[in-house]
């Protein structure tokens, strides 16, 4: 009985070809996914209800188009509050000075705490509390005095709300970045005479973002759908244009899915960013930069083409 | 006879309850190659942090080149100095590490040119090319662009050891710089660190390599829980050694 060559003609080993394990399993589970997939998408499209043209009537709408400008506007502020807060207080955290740190804890603590919708209506009828806004030296004199109702509008009281419980997340995700970079980094930076703020800021926070990145495309993305809570302080964000409309029509699900698509198609364009993000600060930390999928197309093409031309 | 370069006396470190240093006295004089040898958590590496300042001493003096490390000394007392004079202090004094320490989100020639350019505030464009002569001279001319993770542990502690001397330092601090190392890598980290002290760098050196001490150090010195026991020339030292701790160090390791 002769066994299988192990190499061609030519001396080069012979490619395995050998008869594959069956998997059944696989199968079942595809066809039960394909049959659901099925039945769902009979269902969207034969179930009259949808009204998908009153969908696609109302999907670029002035009112939603508005809101939807005004939903990433408050995104954008509260996340980039959020983010200067939180390197702040995760900096803070660290530091060896007991009040600082302290401080620094009281704050995470107190806006991780409460809720975010009660921290809204807070700031909201912060007016109740502070009739009158007056900034200043503390116990000394004040330079700007301001009528609360004035200053604070729903937008401004939304913007704190997210802004300063965003900063309280991202602290922890700060801190947990820096302390992911191991010791040695700002060793060799301070003695290559660095000062502690100088390598942190060139050494350390660069190579905490690889920890950094992920969590906060995270945020950012559960930020864009928390925001939709400002429509109870009256900011006319998407959701708050939605609800204007279907208040007069009744179109509800209809209008909630408008808004629903706009909301997936933002946090699609965030996971783009992200990945990019990530890809940048990644650098160095793998031996080969991954490829982005639009390079991955264009070599899977090539290699195609190559292996027909041989 | 001149200021040495380093100079201790009677230098004690506690981490804690536990002292780590019982009174170091040693001088080290310009342009003279010392290796500290002896156990592991005999001290040699938290001296060596000492020096720099990395780690602040409890009590007794440690000067480089003729200045207290870390303070002021005005009439009797002694003053704390402020961290910009302290990182100044620092940028003198080369420190190599046994892990390397290189900056991974830095190619190995923005590794080297990263402290001149944002510490002395070099020009860029000098920095880069004196960057590149430094990395030509650990023999990694072709490796500028790669990151520290693209390297081998040899090729990295090379770019180290480039990183360190762009800050032209008057005294190198060497922790161990090839004991992480692959055996087959460690000749090419020693044979840069030859190179250096022929051209009469000032260089500490902690190793558990005999042959380079015995070959390149002017003295050696062996430290045990935290005191010298005895130092002297390489020859003296690792040939005849006087005490019984070193004979029994040296009889593992050699």
């Amino acid at each position: 009985m002769s066994s299988p060559e192990v190499t061609d003609t030519a001396g080069r080993p012979d490619e395995i070809r050998a008869v594959p394990v069956r998997r059944p399993g696989r199968w079942i589970a595809a066809a039960v996914v394909v049959l659901v997939a099925a039945a769902i998408g009979r269902s969207v499209a034969t179930n009259t209800r949808f009204e998908w043209d009153v969908v696609g009537s109302y999907l670029f709408d002035e009112r939603i188009l508005e809101g939807l400008r005004v939903t990433v506007e408050l995104t954008v502020i509260a996340m980039a509050i959020g983010i200067v807060l939180g390197v702040l207080m995760a900096v803070m955290r660290l530091s060896p000075n007991p009040l600082v740190s302290g401080a620094s804890w009281l704050y995470i603590w107190f806006f991780r705490g409460t809720p975010v919708l009660v921290q809204l209506l807070f700031w909201y009828n912060i007016a109740a509390l502070y009739p009158k806004i007056n900034l200043g030296i503390p116990f000394g004199p004040s330079f700007i005095h301001a009528d609360a109702n004035t200053v604070i509008t729903p937008f401004t009281a939304a913007i704190l709300g997210l802004g300063l419980n965003e900063g309280a997340y991202m602290a922890e995700i700060v801190r947990a970045g820096i302390i992911s970079v191991e010791e040695g980094q700002s060793d060799a930076a301070q003695s290559l005479g660095m000062t502690r703020l100088q390598a942190m800021r060139r050494i350390v926070l660069p190579q905490a973002m690889r920890v950094i990145i992920p969590p906060t495309g995270n945020e950012t993305i559960s930020m864009l759908k928390t925001s939709s809570l400002v429509s109870v302080i009256a900011v006319a964000d998407l959701l708050y244009g939605a609800q204007i409309i279907y208040s007069v029509n009744f179109k509800t699900i209809q209008l909630l899915i408008v808004a629903s698509l706009w909301y997936l198609a933002l946090t699609s364009i965030l996971y783009v960013g992200q990945y990019y993000l990530e890809r940048y600060y990644g650098r160095g930390a793998v031996r080969e930069e991954p490829l982005t999928p639009l390079q991955r197309i264009r070599l899977g093409l090539f290699a195609r083409h190559e292996e027909g031309g041989r | 006879m001149s200021e040495p370069m380093v100079k201790a006396e009677a230098v004690h470190k506690r981490f804690g309850r536990h002292e780590v240093l019982r009174g170091i006295d040693l001088a080290v004089a310009a342009g003279e190659v010392l290796c500290l040898l002896g156990p592991s958590g005999s001290g040699k590496s938290t001296f060596l942090r000492c020096i720099n300042h990395l780690e602040k001493i409890n009590s007794g003096r440690l000067s480089v080149d003729g200045e207290l490390v870390g303070y002021r000394q005005v009439g009797g007392k002694l003053h704390e100095l402020r961290e910009s004079e302290v990182a100044r202090k620092r940028a003198e004094i080369g420190m190599v590490f046994q892990h390397f320490n290189l900056f991974g989100h830095m190619t190995a020639l923005d590794n080297v040119t990263c402290a001149p350019i944002n510490v002395r505030g070099v020009p860029r464009a000098r920095a880069r090319e004196r960057g590149r002569e430094l990395l030509e001279r650990v023999g990694l001319e072709d490796k500028l662009d790669a990151y520290p993770a693209q390297l081998s542990g040899g090729q990295q502690q090379r770019v180290a050891i480039a990183r360190a001397l762009a800050m032209e330092p008057k005294l190198m601090l060497f922790d161990e710089p090839t004991s992480a190392l692959d055996p087959e890598l460690v000749g090419e980290v020693l044979d840069a660190m030859r190179k250096l002290a022929a051209e009469g760098m000032t260089m500490i050196v902690v190793t558990h390599e005999m042959g380079f001490a015995r070959e390149v150090a002017d003295t050696v010195v062996f430290m045990d829980d935290g005191v010298v026991v005895e130092s002297g020339r390489p020859g003296e030292v690792l040939a005849n050694p006087r005490h019984e701790r070193t004979r029994a160090f040296l009889s593992k390791v050699l």
